[in-house]
């Protein structure tokens, strides 16, 4: 196993230190002249209207909880789609089940209009 | 057997003369080699990222009837380097309102993520950096941090419009993630393994040992992987976060220079990485037709590599084959509404590929591998394939012809534009 996970390591290091030492060339070859109207936020060339103010829809929260839900799911089914041959119809009826009660879930949302997009 | 760990011991036994086995600097030897290793993965992403990013814009401009970048070398064949240049030039810009930490560290975040995942794509027979036994996994895990940082981008610009195209990109990345893994799920069903190779490993060379082909459910997965793959990689019938007539740019809106291509290279590389991921998981991978891995595994010298460089050039040519599908998707569809995008994941790609999943498990516990109506199914869905197949070839044809007649009545009239010859 020792070595199996050490390219992880170097790829990981490269993916960092690249990118880290390409833009502190750019730094070197590009100008470096920042004024007040360059570094406002974009807004179509005209003077920003009231301060930014970071507000965005609640239904990004929504989304995120169902994904959230799928996503543990799916942490859950992957080591069993693994050993699926070995377990035999015990393990298929026990993720039937699991499944079921993730649809009911699902049919719940949905009628409860959670993934309406309005 | 990994390459990397035979190109170490092929080191250490030539230049040091040592056993590899019980020699102490063995590691140094396989650092070196994995070194050079991810420097070729980095420079196969550039080279991949660069020349594609200007065929795609030679082929958006040959669809929309114009031309195209074509100044730049050869038919405009260096215009990517040109770009590349340009950005490094160009100032590194801070909006004074941002939230510096979050804005300066969100490029770096975005590139790890997207090349992380290149450990674990098998090039080749030989050719890959790490077999994980919990390759596909790591796949899904590692691309995610992709979302912390498209979200880093959006919220420490702090502009409207960064903050609109960054939460709109998360949510739809982490939604469209739910269809794909569960595709993904019913080909670790079918393989009994998550490591990358297992699973190409457990098709052949020939398409009807394809995954894809194997039975109607599986070919089902493949399309809605595909179709959540585009819908991740931010491509155009899902490109809400970056849609330009609502939100400008989105999250990559205050970003200049080397920070900002370094957005737009993640994006053409993270293209090939999903290309990749269908290959080697519905499309057969590297193996060759007619050649066992085995006999791969055994071959000798030059024989060895010539094998390896065949298998590493199918793997490449397929996973080719998807990026220019979607690049020619990109041009041809339009963007669809957030609602649309929503409905499309949740109430019809989550359920489709919970069902093809377990489609998938009954067909495995009920029909007998190699049976007759296994190889009744894999019949029908290789001609299902073939038809697909030839009638789209046939559509983009048709269009090309009708194109090019059009084309040739424009010629030796007097325009406004200089007749330029299409590519």
């Amino acid at each position: 196993m020792g070595y199996s996970y050490a390219p992880l390591l170097f790829v990981v290091g490269f993916a960092l230190v690249i990118p880290v030492a390409f833009v502190l060339l750019s730094t070197r070859l590009g100008p470096r002249r920042p004024n007040p109207v360059k570094t406002e936020p974009y807004e179509s060339g005209i003077v920003p209207i009231p301060a930014p103010e970071r507000k965005f829809q609640v239904r990004f929260y929504l989304v995120a909880v169902s994904f959230l839900l799928f996503d543990v799911e799916i942490v859950f089914l992957f080591p069993w789609a693994v050993r699926f041959r070995s377990l035999g119809w015990f393990g298929f009826g026990a993720m039937l089940i699991f499944l079921a009660v993730l649809v009911l879930g699902l049919i719940y949302e949905w009628r409860k209009g959670a993934l309406e997009w309005r | 057997m990994n390459i990397m760990h035979y190109l170490a011991d092929l080191l250490v036994r030539s230049l040091f003369k040592a056993d590899p086995a019980t020699w102490p600097y063995t590691w140094i030897a396989y650092a070196v080699v994995i070194g050079v290793g991810a420097l070729l993965a980095f420079a196969f992403v550039a080279i991949f990222a660069g020349p594609v990013t200007w065929i795609e814009r030679r082929i958006a401009g040959r669809i929309q009837s114009r031309i195209g970048p074509n100044r730049n070398g050869p038919q405009g064949c260096l215009q990517w380097l040109a770009d590349g240049i340009k950005c490094w030039l160009k100032e590194d810009l801070v909006p004074a309102t941002a939230d510096k930490p979050l804005y300066l560290a969100a490029p770096y975040l975005v590139f790890t993520g997207m090349f992380g995942a290149f450990v674990v794509l098998p090039f080749g027979a030989h050719v890959i950096a790490a077999d994980l036994n919990v390759g596909l996994l790591y796949i899904l895990a590692v691309t995610s941090l992709v979302v912390v940082g498209l979200l880093m981008a959006g919220w420490g610009s702090n502009s409207k419009w960064a903050l609109f195209g960054g939460v709109r990109s998360a949510a739809q990345l982490v939604s469209y993630e739910v269809p794909s893994a569960f595709s993904l799920m019913a080909v670790v069903l079918m393989a009994g393994t998550l490591s990358t190779q297992g699973i190409v490993g457990a098709q052949g060379g020939w398409p009807w040992q394809w995954f894809v082909f194997r039975n109607p459910f599986l070919f089902a997965a493949f399309i809605m992987y595909f179709i959540s793959a585009i819908a991740e990689g931010n491509r155009t019938p899902f490109d809400l976060p970056e849609a330009e007539s609502e939100i400008i740019a989105g999250y990559n809106i205050e970003y200049s220079g080397m920070r900002f291509l370094f957005f737009l290279f993640a994006e053409w590389a993270n293209m090939w990485i999903m290309a990749a991921v269908a290959t080697l998981a519905f499309l057969g991978g590297w193996q060759i037709p007619g050649i066992s891995p085995e006999r791969i595994a055994e071959a000798k010298g030059w024989t060895f590599v010539g094998w390896q460089a065949l298998s590493f050039a199918i793997f490449v040519f397929k996973g080719t084959c998807l990026v220019f599908t979607i690049i020619q998707i990109r041009w041809t569809l339009p963007r669809l509404r957030v609602d649309q995008l929503m409905i499309t994941c949740w109430k019809y790609l989550v359920p489709l590929s919970m069902g093809s999943a377990t489609g998938v498990l009954l067909l495995m516990a009920l029909v007998r591998e190699g049976g007759i109506v296994d190889w009744v199914m894999r019949g029908a869905m290789l001609l299902v394939g073939l038809l697909v197949a030839g009638a789209y070839i046939r559509k983009v044809r048709a269009t090309f012809m009708a194109d090019r007649d059009n084309y040739k009545k424009m010629e030796g009239r007097d325009l406004w534009y200089p007749p330029y010859r299409l590519p």
